[in-house]
C-alpha cells in the first residue's frame, strides 16, 4: 500500500503569538517550528500500518525551504521519502490543490492528514482534497486500519463516536487517540539525511482568501477574587449579575 | 444572489447552532441586500426557521439521508445552493459541518473560511474574523472571490427569535444511495446528557480532583446549573473521564457562556480550547495557578470544600 501523509509545519504549542508590520504578519522570530501534532499521529499510524502489512509512506509539505528541517524529522520517524511543494501556503484551497496533483500522479491508495493545523485551525485540507480527488472522506478518525482495498475507522461525531468503513483510495484525517506519536531515534535521524526529499514547483493557482491583519483576543478585564470562606457568593454573582442560570 | 444556511438537525432535532447560523445568515443577507434561505437535509427539526430569520426554507428529504455521509450531504446542499442563486453558504462548525463545508466549497468553486467568530464586514470588500493559533489570535480574512462557504464557530453570534413563521417546500436533488461512499457500522452516542459542543454552561475539573471517584460533585454541580461536564487532558488520558470530555488544544474547543474550572492549572494548551468562554471561574488551591490570569472570577480554595458549597447555594437560588 502507498500512503501519502500531509504534514504542515507549525509553531510549537507553547509559542507566544505576536505580530509584526502593523499586525499584518505572524512574527516568526524565535519561534520553534514542529510537525503539526495531528500529522505526527497520522504519520505514526501510517508507519504502523505499512510495517505490519507492507507498503511505503511518503510525506508531503507545501512550504518554503525553511520547512526542510521539520520534514527531515518526519523522515527520521520512518517515512520512505518526502515531497516539498515549493511555495508559501496561501490558504487551504491552495494547499489542497497542490497536494491533489501529487496524490494523483503518485498513485497513492490512502492520503492521511491531521484534523487541523494548529496555526490557522482550518480543518479544511482533508475535505478539499477528498473532493478534488473524488475520494471518500473519513474526518477526525480516532482509530484507523487499512488493508489492500478498504479502510476501517472510528471517528468523532457530535456527542460520540462512530465506526465506519470505505473503499480505497480514500482520505482520512487524524484526531488525538489515533496512536502514540513516534519519537525519532538516533538511527532514524542518521538515515533521514540520505532519504529523498524531492522539491517540486507549485502548479495550481488559487488566491480566494488572504489574511490582511491579526488581533489578539480581547483581554479579560481582570479577575475578581472571592474569599474561599464566602465561596457561595460566586453562585449569587453568576445568578444575579451574570444571569447565567 | 442569496445567502444559503445549512440548518443541521440530528434525528428530527435542530442543533442550537443551526438557529445561530440562521440568524447569522439573515443578518448577512440584509447586509448584502439579498435573501436568507435555510436548507434542511434529512429528518429536520420541528421549529420554524422563519422565527430565527430565514425568509424561505427548502427541505431535502429521503432515506438516502438517514445516515450521515459527507458526499451525499455536500452534494445535496451544493445543488440546492446552485439552483437558488446561493453565492454565500453559511454552515455551523459542528463535526458534521466541518466535514461537508470543504466539499461544498470545491463543488461550488467557492472560497472557504472556517472558524468564523463574528459577522462579515462588508464596508471594504468582504472581510471576516476567524480564530487562529488555537484561539490565541483572531485573523481578519479578506475574501477576493464572488462565492464563499463560511463556517461559524458555535456560540459566536446572538440568536434572535423575532422573525415570522414561513412555510417550507420540498426540493429534489440528484443524490441517490449510490453516492454514499462510506458504510457506517456502529454509532456510540452519549444520550440524555448535554453534548459539550452545544453546552452554554460547562463545569470542568482537572487533576486537582485526585481520582475518578471524586467526580460526583462535579456532575452534581453541572446538573444543578444545567451544564455539561468537561475535563483536562491528563484526566481523560488516565481514563478518569471519557475522552469526549477532554477540552483544549488537542481536545474539543468550546466557547460556552460559563466555564467553571476546578483543580485545573490553566496550561496554555488547556486555555487554547476554553479561553474564549465568556465567563470563566477558577477554583484552585494554588494562588499562583496560571488559570487565574484568564479568569473572571477566582476562588483560592480546596475544590473538595468549595464545590459542595457551590452546589448547596445553587440549589437554594434555584428553589427561591
Ligand atoms: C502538545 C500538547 C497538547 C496538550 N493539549 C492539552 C489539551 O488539549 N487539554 C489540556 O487540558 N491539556 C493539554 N495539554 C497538557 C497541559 O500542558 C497540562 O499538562 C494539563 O492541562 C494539566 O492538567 P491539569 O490542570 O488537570 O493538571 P495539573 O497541571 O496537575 O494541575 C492541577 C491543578 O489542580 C490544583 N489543585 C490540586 N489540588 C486541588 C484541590 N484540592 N482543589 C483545587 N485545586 C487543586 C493544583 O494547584 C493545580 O493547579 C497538552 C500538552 C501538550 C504538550
Ligand atoms: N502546507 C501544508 N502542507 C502539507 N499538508 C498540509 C498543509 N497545510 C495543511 N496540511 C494538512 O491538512 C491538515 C488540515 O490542515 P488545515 O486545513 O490547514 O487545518 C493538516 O493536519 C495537514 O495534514
Amino acid at each position: 500500500m502507498k500512503i501519502l501523509v500531509c504534514v504542515s509545519v507549525v509553531p510549537d504549542t507553547t509559542t507566544k503569538i505576536t505580530f509584526t508590520d502593523n499586525d499584518s504578519q505572524f512574527n516568526k522570530a524565535g519561534v520553534q517550528f514542529i510537525i503539526n501534532p495531528y500529522d505526527e499521529l497520522s504519520l505514526t499510524r501510517a508507519l504502523e500500518i505499512t510495517e505490519a502489512s507492507g507498503g511505503t509512506v511518503s510525506v508531503i509539505t507545501v512550504g518554503e525551504a525553511d520547512t526542510e528541517p521539520v520534514i527531515r524529522k518526519a523522515l527520521a520517524m520512518g517515512a520512505t521519502d518526502a515531497i516539498r511543494v515549493d511555495a508559501s501556503p496561501k490558504d487551504g484551497m491552495y494547499v489542497a490543490a497542490q497536494i491533489a496533483v501529487q496524490a494523483k500522479s503518485g498513485e497513492y491508495d490512502l492520503v492521511l492528514t491531521g484534523r487541523e493545523s494548529i496555526d490557522y485551525n482550518g480543518g479544511q485540507v482533508q475535505g478539499l482534497l477528498a473532493e478534488m480527488l473524488n475520494w471518500p472522506l473519513i474526518n477526525v478518525a480516532t482509530e484507523l486500519d487499512a488493508d489492500a482495498s478498504t479502510v476501517k475507522a472510528t471517528r468523532d461525531i457530535d456527542g460520540g463516536r462512530e465506526t465506519l468503513s470505505c473503499a480505497l483510495p480514500a482520505v482520512v484525517s487524524a484526531q488525538k487517540d489515533l496512536c502514540e506519536p513516534r519519537i525519532p531515534n538516533m538511527r532514524g535521524i542518521m538515515m533521514a539525511r540520505s532519504k529523498p526529499l524531492n522539491v517540486v514547483p507549485a502548479t495550481e493557482k488559487y488566491d480566494y482568501t488572504s489574511i490582511t491583519s491579526y488581533e489578539l483576543p480581547p483581554a479579560k478585564s481582570g479577575v475578581k477574587m472571592i474569599d474561599a470562606a464566602k465561596a457561595e457568593e460566586l453562585m449569587d454573582l453568576l445568578h444575579s449579575t451574570e444571569k447565567l442560570f | 444572489m442569496a445567502v444559503i444556511v445549512y440548518a443541521e438537525s440530528d434525528n428530527g432535532i435542530y442543533k442550537k447552532s443551526s438557529f445561530e447560523a440562521t440568524t447569522y445568515g439573515k443578518d448577512l443577507a440584509d447586509k448584502l441586500g439579498t435573501d436568507c434561505i435555510a436548507v434542511t437535509i434529512g429528518n429536520k427539526g420541528t421549529q420554524n426557521l422563519g422565527v430565527y430569520g430565514a425568509e424561505s426554507e427548502l427541505n431535502v428529504s429521503g432515506s438516502t439521508f438517514d445516515s450521515f455521509n459527507p458526499q451525499t450531504y455536500a452534494t445535496a446542499l451544493s445543488e440546492v445552493a446552485s439552483s437558488n442563486g446561493g453565492d454565500t453558504i453559511v454552515i455551523s462548525q459542528t463535526y458534521t459541518g466541518k466535514s461537508i463545508a470543504p466539499l461544498v466549497a470545491v463543488k461550488q468553486d467557492a472560497a472557504l473560511v472556517t472558524g468564523i467568530v463574528d459577522m462579515v464586514d462588508t464596508s471594504n470588500g468582504f472581510t471576516v474574523k476567524k480564530t487562529c493559533f488555537s484561539s490565541k489570535a483572531i485573523g481578519h480574512v479578506s475574501i477576493n472571490h464572488s462565492k464563499r462557504v463560511l463556517t461559524l464557530i458555535p456560540n459566536s453570534y446572538k440568536i434572535y427569535q423575532d422573525g415570522s413563521e414561513i412555510s417550507s417546500s420540498e426540493v429534489s436533488t440528484s443524490v441517490s444511495d449510490a453516492d454514499n461512499n462510506t458504510t457506517i457500522e456502529a454509532t456510540d452516542k452519549v444520550t440524555g446528557k448535554i453534548p459539550l459542543t452545544e453546552a452554554e454552561l460547562v463545569v470542568s475539573a482537572g487533576r486537582g480532583l485526585k481520582g475518578p471517584e471524586n467526580w460526583d460533585m462535579v456532575e452534581e454541580l453541572a446538573d444543578v446549573l444545567g451544564a455539561a461536564t468537561a475535563c483536562s487532558k491528563p484526566v481523560s488520558d488516565m481514563e478518569w473521564r471519557p475522552h469526549s470530555e477532554h477540552v483544549g488544544q488537542t481536545g474539543i474547543t468550546i466557547k460556552p457562556n460559563l466555564y467553571i474550572a476546578a483543580g485545573i492549572s490553566g496550561a496554555i494548551q488547556h486555555l487554547a480550547g476554553v479561553g474564549s468562554s465568556k465567563v470563566i471561574c477558577v477554583i484552585n488551591t494554588d494562588p499562583e495557578a496560571p488559570f487565574f490570569k484568564a479568569a473572571d472570577y477566582g476562588i483560592v480554595g480546596d475544590a473538595f470544600d468549595v464545590i459542595p458549597r457551590l452546589i448547596k447555594r445553587a440549589k437554594e437560588i434555584k428553589a427561591s
